[in-house]
């Protein structure tokens, strides 16, 4: 049974205005995609710049309302993120790109992790946050001794694994991965798709994984959805789509994938 | 010019190198990023700058053309033209820079002027030197033409924010081209595109090179860029070079544990393979510079004297394994671009 399915999505931004006489245009993001994510599944969603695939990640968080469609989780509607009940909320959780970006600079990693149990005290601790929150860094691979260090005191890699350890300690059943690993040294790419493979197994966890890509994916995914222009144009098992491609629109990805990888 | 000599001189051109750089550092208030660092590039050839970040290599690229950050003091030898571009007056590096020597910078959107056409800005050095307008405007029509911007005479007037990332980055390669540049250097030139632009963007370059004898010094972390594009690479950690030599034979058979480990954690479209063994840790930083070899506390072949006794870069004897096919055309074996050089105390003991 799948755990996130999204029915009909369509989604529309304000486009440029091409003449103060004429209205603005409209620019169709997600033009109708249905794509589900089944329970300790990772559904790798490809796509180019442009595609649309963060938009569908975004909805999918509640960041973004689409026009039409519907998105339920484990058969509850997700709605926009100030209206989701606290369990849903805690329920889906997100790493983003760039960890650089979206975590507090002013805030200790301790501080951090904390936060979010202030946020959902259902599933704080109860007894001696230290000890809780060592843990959920030793989760992450990840010192005990970091829990008083800023961000700016860390590593991409170190940073990446405190934004995983964020979403971890809320005890999540589905984790989307917009790039997450797109910015990271390749010794250190390797290192978190590692982590997220490991405890994807560890917690029961469902992962939406957000790339561009092609190569990442094939280490990593169950199922993988291909992206152009606001539409699904493939959805299949990650071992047929690297096999036997059936839509143009792969076919020229990895096509162009497998000629930068040379002859090798 | 008879046809002959050009003949003579293209292939004498191909051998020698343009350019040689010769224990180049680069040091900050904080500390040396870049430690003895050597290389040659030749004509119509692609060396390649491997690493990761904090490995020095966009500081060595821009030590070349003289673009340090105030701070940064560079010492070494930089010669161009049987001249020594640190040492030679400004003067006549600003006559290099953009003219002998193109750079095509990694962002094109924080490199290219927000408020000026990409037309404007291609044809800045043209106007510089003097051209005529109509002369000006014909030759930024042909450079955009030939980087592959569609419809160039309507593009010339857009902007750099309404181009696709890969169309600004073909615009800042047009750039880096219009002073006829033999040389250009290109810092991480597809990092921030999809890989269909990729592909298009590298095959670009390589056609240019071909055709036109460019030669290029390619900074990139992405090995799979650097197999396809780069004729020699040298891979840096921590600001020093731990491995040097032929591209192919360095990515295939690599001599020193770091390149193996980065070799072995690129991913593959081609083959579905489990992840990696990653490496232990974060990329060492050259202001925090381990004891002995950087790369020890991550090194899977570690030993007690690798933390102490910093390995020399030393010619490694490849013998059979890479004599069939490996050699840059146009090289022989004795000459640099041929040797295989590792910085590792046990390069003999590392495997593929």
């Amino acid at each position: 049974m799948s755990v996130l399915e999204i029915r009909g999505l369509r989604v529309t931004f304000a486009g440029p205005r091409r003449s103060v006489r004429e209205p603005r245009t409209t620019v169709r993001a997600v033009d109708g995609v249905d794509l589900d994510v089944g329970a300790r599944q990772t559904v790798a969603l490809v796509g180019e710049s442009g595609s649309g695939k963060s938009t569908v990640a975004r909805c999918v968080l509640g960041l973004v309302t689409p026009q039409e469609g519907s998105i339920t989780f484990e058969g509850r509607p997700l709605g926009p993120v100030r209206r989701r009940s606290p369990g849903l909320h805690r329920a889906v959780q997100m790493v983003f790109q760039d960890p650089g970006s979206s975590l507090n600079p002013r805030m200790t990693v301790g501080a951090i992790v904390r936060e979010a149990w202030r946020a959902h005290p259902s599933v704080a601790p109860a007894g001696d946050r230290r000890e809780a929150l060592a843990r959920v860094l030793a989760d992450v691979g990840l010192d005990p001794g970091v829990a008083d260090r800023r961000p700016s005191a860390l590593s991409g890699g170190q940073k990446q694994r405190v934004s995983i350890a964020r979403a971890l300690a809320l005890r999540p059943r589905l984790l989307v991965c917009d790039e997450a690993v797109s910015a990271l040294d390749v010794s250190v790419q390797s290192q978190i798709l590692r982590l997220l493979v490991d405890l994807r197994d560890e917690h029961d966890l469902s992962v939406l994984f957000i790339t561009h890509d092609l190569a990442v994916v094939r280490q990593i995914a169950d199922r993988v959805a291909v992206m152009h222009r606001g539409v699904l144009v493939e959805d299949t098992s990650a071992e047929d789509l690297f096999t036997t491609p059936a839509h143009p629109y792969t076919q020229a990805l990895l096509e162009a994938a497998r000629t930068l990888e040379g002859a090798a | 010019m008879a046809d002959q000599s050009v003949a003579v001189v293209t292939a004498d051109r191909r051998t020698t190198p343009m350019l040689e750089v010769t224990g180049l550092g680069v040091a900050l208030p904080a500390g040396a990023v870049v430690d003895r660092v050597s290389f040659t590039v030749r004509a119509g050839h692609t060396t390649g700058l491997i690493g990761e970040s904090g490995s020095g290599k966009t500081m060595t690229a821009m030590a070349v053309v003289g673009l340090l950050p105030e701070a940064a003091v560079a010492s070494g030898q930089v010669r161009w033209k049987s001249q020594d571009l640190l040492t030679a007056p400004e003067r006549r590096r600003r006559q290099v820079r953009g003219r002998e020597i193109g750079v095509v910078f990694q962002d094109p959107s924080a490199a290219l002027n927000p408020i000026q056409t990409v037309g404007r800005q291609v044809g800045e050095i043209l106007r510089r030197d003097g051209l005529a307008r109509a002369e000006v405007r014909a030759r930024v029509l042909e450079l955009l033409a030939r980087v592959g911007l569609p419809e160039p005479e309507r593009q010339a007037g857009s902007y750099p924010h309404e181009l696709s990332g890969g169309m600004r980055q073909r615009v800042m390669i047009a750039v880096a081209l219009a002073g006829r540049p033999e040389l250009v250097i290109a810092d991480e030139p597809t990092t921030a595109l999809d890989v269909t632009t990729q592909a298009r963007i590298l095959a670009l370059l390589a056609d240019l090179r071909d055709r036109e004898g460019l030669a290029m010094i390619l900074v990139s972390h992405d090995l799979r860029v650097m197999a396809h594009v780069a004729d020699e690479v040298v891979v840096m950690y921590a600001g020093r070079v731990c491995e040097q030599g032929p591209a192919r034979a360095v990515l295939d058979r690599p001599y020193h544990p770091y390149t193996r480990a980065l070799a072995g954690n690129v991913p593959a479209v081609t083959s579905r393979t489990a992840i990696a063994e990653p490496l232990p840790g974060a990329p060492a930083s050259p202001f925090e510079r381990p004891s002995g070899c950087p790369f020890h506390p991550r090194c899977p072949m570690a030993r007690a004297r690798c933390a102490t006794e910093v390995p020399a870069l030393r010619e490694i004897d490849a013998g059979e394994i890479d004599a069939g096919g490996a050699a840059p055309d146009g090289a022989t074996p004795d000459e640099p671009a041929r040797r295989r050089l590792s910085a590792c105390h046990f390069a003999e003991e590392v495997g593929p």
